[in-house]
């Protein structure tokens, strides 16, 4: 048999319980992580010597946080873990990695990508004040800091994530002014049945929503942004509900419509991809198993597709069996089909949270043009439409070579999905037809002196 | 069922070639047919490093650089927009003296072409770009000779050539290309047919094939130039930069980023190239030495794009040398972004007037259709400038 050589990218709860799987099997993975301590997103731990426990940290996830923390802490002999280590280059069977200043290759015969998410970005007039943070960046300034990103909180947007850090904003005991909800109460209640599927995140719900309530904080449904007021510093919000503008004061807003898959990489290793109409986003195509159109590559976790933490745990154990499969090791296939029966429940109770807090499809029509979509280029919604009107631009690419929009720092990871719903609008397709920008290495920016090295370095199996 | 179009030219690519080959057909009110694979100026055109320089080409390219030197000069009378376009300047640096000394041969052989080369030495660098790294010996300054933005400008080409009513069919990929012995037959797979008087072959590095169909076999290659952009940062140099001997070429834009090439990308399939692991590590290296500034900077984009190669480094530009009625223009060589327009306008003399008011005989596709009798006669070159060093 041929020496494999997996590659793990990402030590979230998808890397983590790959690793696990794979040092089941006696492997010996590449563990590489730009985060400096294993967990993630959402078991993102603080810095040493931070004193806040796993309990207030993580609420009711603690048990599972320090179930990943402590089976990575075990792992760590198993593994060839790297944290701190940016992937920014991917090509053929080759990783460029940037650690400390100094880029070396990691070969892999086998790669699992588990590269998770980030916060879905959809502008609204004022989002650049200072003060305004996406939902899950105030989430990590509280989890990895221990720093709230203001006193009086504004949280606005939609979906479980916006109860659930305004519950941990209050609970941390900043003063949460609102929660404005652009979903509407009756969506909720028409995937209620679906959502009895999950008892236990419904109940989780419905707590953060009781206890916010029960501790006098607004709870506003079926609202949209209007803007946010101040300017050194944001002094308040104004939204719209049934038809009346309303305004609150506050010095901080979160604002968050879902997450948006991490993909670079697997773009960049020519993973096909398909439009993910949960998401709303193109995601690596894959199999049941995680398996990506590449053979020897696997995808978990959110950066294959939203899903959460607990989906992310059984999609990477599921794709390290995939990877023991095709390697021809031993590998449980009746825990494949456990895991993947797991799946399909929690795709399914996607869908009904998907019903319960669904994209606000009027957002594109709504943005006014004077409204900054790509910050780095500061190109405005304006712009796209022109653009769309005046050159017949109808696809991504070409939008962004005739306005710059994704040209940035960001190169697109943050403004690509409002462009393209803007473009779509514009247009009068849907988002699916209006294609994806092309990935280019960096996956993010890196100091134009890093250093090379060209040898590639030697894996130890 | 199968769409059928009868006109007087058909072009075959829609790069800044073909698409201002069909503006000016148009504007002498030529019917043209225009198809082009993926989106105007999507290609080469769109995506090079933006150089819109004339030093550093060979003589046999001087006329063509000069015309196209003006028509930039009437670029928004053109297109209808400025597409960046700026006379900053261009500076060729020498490292060693010997370069120098090539500069300065340079120099003199080109007299009487207008760019009105100046040498700088050292201290005269130093004192006009104090940006510059130490290890400079000196440099040649075209004051006229600049940059511009090509995701801007060659789209903009396929644009004015439709408002002028020339049909351009985006997304539309030509299958074949045959003479029936009266007309052109154009297909794009059972979709289109086009029939026509006169093709123009203007599919960049797709061409050699079209050539090849019609019995001229051609050395074409595939070329994937390296480029890289930092973020935006303080401007400190308006002039685009080379290097004698090629390697690295940079200029920075008005938003403040600096575009920075040299080096090679990597093909990955027929159509498609990617930067490439191999040569980024070099690139990286050779800027912060060239720019010193660059220490604190970020890389925030690697491409590149697929560009047709000639032996020489000069195009294929003429009549066939087989088939009455088809004109070639391709195989720019990594430098075709400047010349594109008075290219264009070449290919339109040669179907309204059957002659180019420019000699471009050293471009001639005999050159190397008639290799194999040993009839290849390099014309005499002062090629100290590559492809790479725009
Ligand atoms: C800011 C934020 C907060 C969230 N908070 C919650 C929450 O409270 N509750 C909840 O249920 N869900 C939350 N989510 C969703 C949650 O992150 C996921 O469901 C879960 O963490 C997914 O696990 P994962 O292993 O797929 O990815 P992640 O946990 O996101 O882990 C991915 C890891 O890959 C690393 N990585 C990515 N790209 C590269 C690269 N190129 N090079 C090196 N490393 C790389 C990242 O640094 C990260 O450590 C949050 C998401 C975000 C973005
Ligand atoms: C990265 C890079 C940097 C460069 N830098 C410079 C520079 O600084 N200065 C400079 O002067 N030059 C530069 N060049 C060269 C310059 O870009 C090219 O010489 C020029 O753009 C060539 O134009 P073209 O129209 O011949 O080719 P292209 O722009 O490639 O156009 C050819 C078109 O034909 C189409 N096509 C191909 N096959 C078919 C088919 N079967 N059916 C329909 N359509 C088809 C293609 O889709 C393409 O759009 C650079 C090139 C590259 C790639």
């Amino acid at each position: 048999m041929s020496i494999v050589m997996p590659v793990i990218i990402g030590a979230g709860p998808a890397g983590v319980r790959a690793a696990q799987a794979l040092v089941a099997q006696g492997l010996r993975p590449v563990i590489l992580d730009e985060g400096l301590r294993p967990g993630g997103q959402i078991y993102r731990q603080p810095p040493p010597g931070f004193k806040r426990s796993k309990s207030v940290l993580y609420g009711f996830e603690h048990r599972k946080a320090k179930a990943v923390h402590d089976t990575m802490q075990e792992l760590l002999s198993q593994v060839d873990y790297r944290p701190g280590s940016l992937v920014w280059n991917a090509e053929g069977k080759t990783l460029d990695v940037l650690r400390d200043g100094v880029s070396t290759a990691v070969p892999y015969t086998h790669l699992i990508l588990a590269t998770g998410a980030t916060d879905r970005v959809l502008p609204f007039p004022g989002w650049l004040t200072p003060g305004v943070y996406t939902l899950g960046g105030s989430q990590v300034a509280l989890k990895f800091q221990g720093c709230a990103i203001g006193s009086s909180v504004v949280f606005m947007g939609t979906g479980p994530l916006l109860y659930l850090v305004a519950y941990q904003y209050a609970k941390a005991g900043a003063k949460v002014a609102a929660v404005l909800d652009t979903s509407r109460f009756g969506d909720r209640l028409a995937a209620l049945p679906g959502m009895l599927r999950a008892p236990g995140l419904l109940a989780k719900g419905l707590y953060y929503m009781g206890w916010l309530r029960a501790h006098g904080v607004p709870l506003h449904s079926g609202v949209r942004p209007v803007a946010v007021h101040g300017g050194d510093r944001v002094t308040g919000l104004s939204y719209r509900q049934d038809g009346q503008t309303r305004t609150v004061d506050c010095d901080a807003v979160a604002y968050g419509l879902a997450l948006r898959s991490e993909t670079q990489l697997a773009s960049l290793l020519g993973c096909q991809f398909e439009f993910n109409t949960r998401d709303r986003n193109w995601t690596p195509l894959r199999d049941a198993a995680g398996r990506s159109s590449v053979p020897g590559i696997y995808v978990a976790g959110d950066g294959a597709a939203i899903a959460g933490a607990d989906a992310a745990e059984l999609s990477g154990e599921r794709a390290a069996l995939a990877l023991l499969e095709d390697t021809a090791a031993h590998y449980d296939a009746q825990r494949a089909q456990v895991l993947e029966a797991r799946l399909a429940a929690n795709s399914r109770v996607r869908d009904a949270l998907e019903r319960a807090f669904p994209f606000p499809v009027d957002w594109a029509e709504s943005i006014a043009d004077d409204t900054v979509i790509c910050r780095c280029e500061e190109v405005t919604a304006g712009t796209l439409r022109h653009a769309a009107r005046d050159t017949g631009a109808q696809e991504m690419n070409r939008l962004k070579a005739l306005t710059r929009v994704g040209m940035g720092r960001c190169q697109g990871r943050m403004c690509g999905t409002a462009a393209a719903e803007v473009l779509a609008h514009a247009v009068g397709r849907k988002p699916a037809d209006v294609g994806r920008l092309r990935n280019q290495p960096p996956v993010k920016p890196i100091p134009v002196r890093v250093v090379c090295l060209e040898r590639p370095e030697k894996v130890s199996t | 069922m199968t769409q059928r179009i009868e006109t007087e030219v058909a072009i075959i690519g829609g790069g800044i070639v073909g698409a201002s080959a069909a503006l000016f057909l148009r504007r002498q009110g030529v019917p043209v047919v225009l198809l082009e694979a993926a989106l105007c100026g999507a290609k080469a055109s769109g995506v090079n490093y933006g150089g819109v320089r004339r030093q550093g080409r060979g003589l046999e390219q001087m006329p063509l650089t000069q015309r196209a030197h003006e028509l930039w000069g009437q670029l928004p009378e053109l297109i209808g927009i400025d597409g960046e376009y700026v006379r900053s300047g261009h500076l060729k640096l020498a490292f060693s003296d010997a370069d120098m000394a090539l500069l300065e041969a340079y120099r003199d052989r080109t007299r009487g072409f207008g760019m009105n080369l100046e040498l700088l030495d050292r201290r005269a660098l130093s004192q006009r770009f104090g940006w510059l790294g130490q290890n400079v010996a000196g440099g040649s300054f075209c004051p006229e000779d600049g940059h511009a933005n090509p995701r801007l400008v060659s789209p903009a080409f396929g644009r004015a050539a439709s408002a002028l009513g020339a049909d351009v069919r985006e997304g539309v990929r030509v299958t074949s290309a045959e003479h029936d012995g009266s007309r052109f037959i154009v297909r794009a797979g059972d979709e289109l047919e086009v029939r026509s008087r006169y093709l123009l072959n203007c599919a960049g590095a797709w061409a050699g094939r079209y050539a090849e169909s019609f019995g001229e076999a051609v050395p074409e290659t595939a070329i994937h130039p390296l480029m890289m952009v930092t973020e935006p940062l303080p401007v400190f140099m308006h002039v685009s930069l080379g290097v004698q001997g090629g390697g690295i070429y940079a200029r920075q834009v008005a938003r403040g980023n600096c575009v920075i090439g040299g080096g090679r990308g990597v093909s990955s399939g027929p159509d498609l190239a990617r930067p490439g692991r191999a040569n980024v590590g070099a690139l990286m290296a050779n800027a912060t030495q060239l720019l010193p500034v660059l220490q604190g900077a970020q890389v925030i984009r690697f491409w590149t794009g697929v560009e047709g190669n000639m032996p020489d480094h000069n195009p294929v530009l003429g009549p066939s040398a087989k088939v009455p009625g088809l004109f070639h223009a391709f195989g720019l060589s990594g430098a075709g972004f400047q010349i594109g327009p008075a290219v264009g306008e070449v290919l339109s003399e040669l179907v309204v007037r059957g002659q180019s008011s420019i000699p471009i005989d050293a471009f001639r596709i005999e050159r190397y259709t008639d290799a194999a009798h040993g009839a290849v006669a390099r014309p005499e070159s002062v090629r100290e400038q590559t492809l790479e060093s725009p």
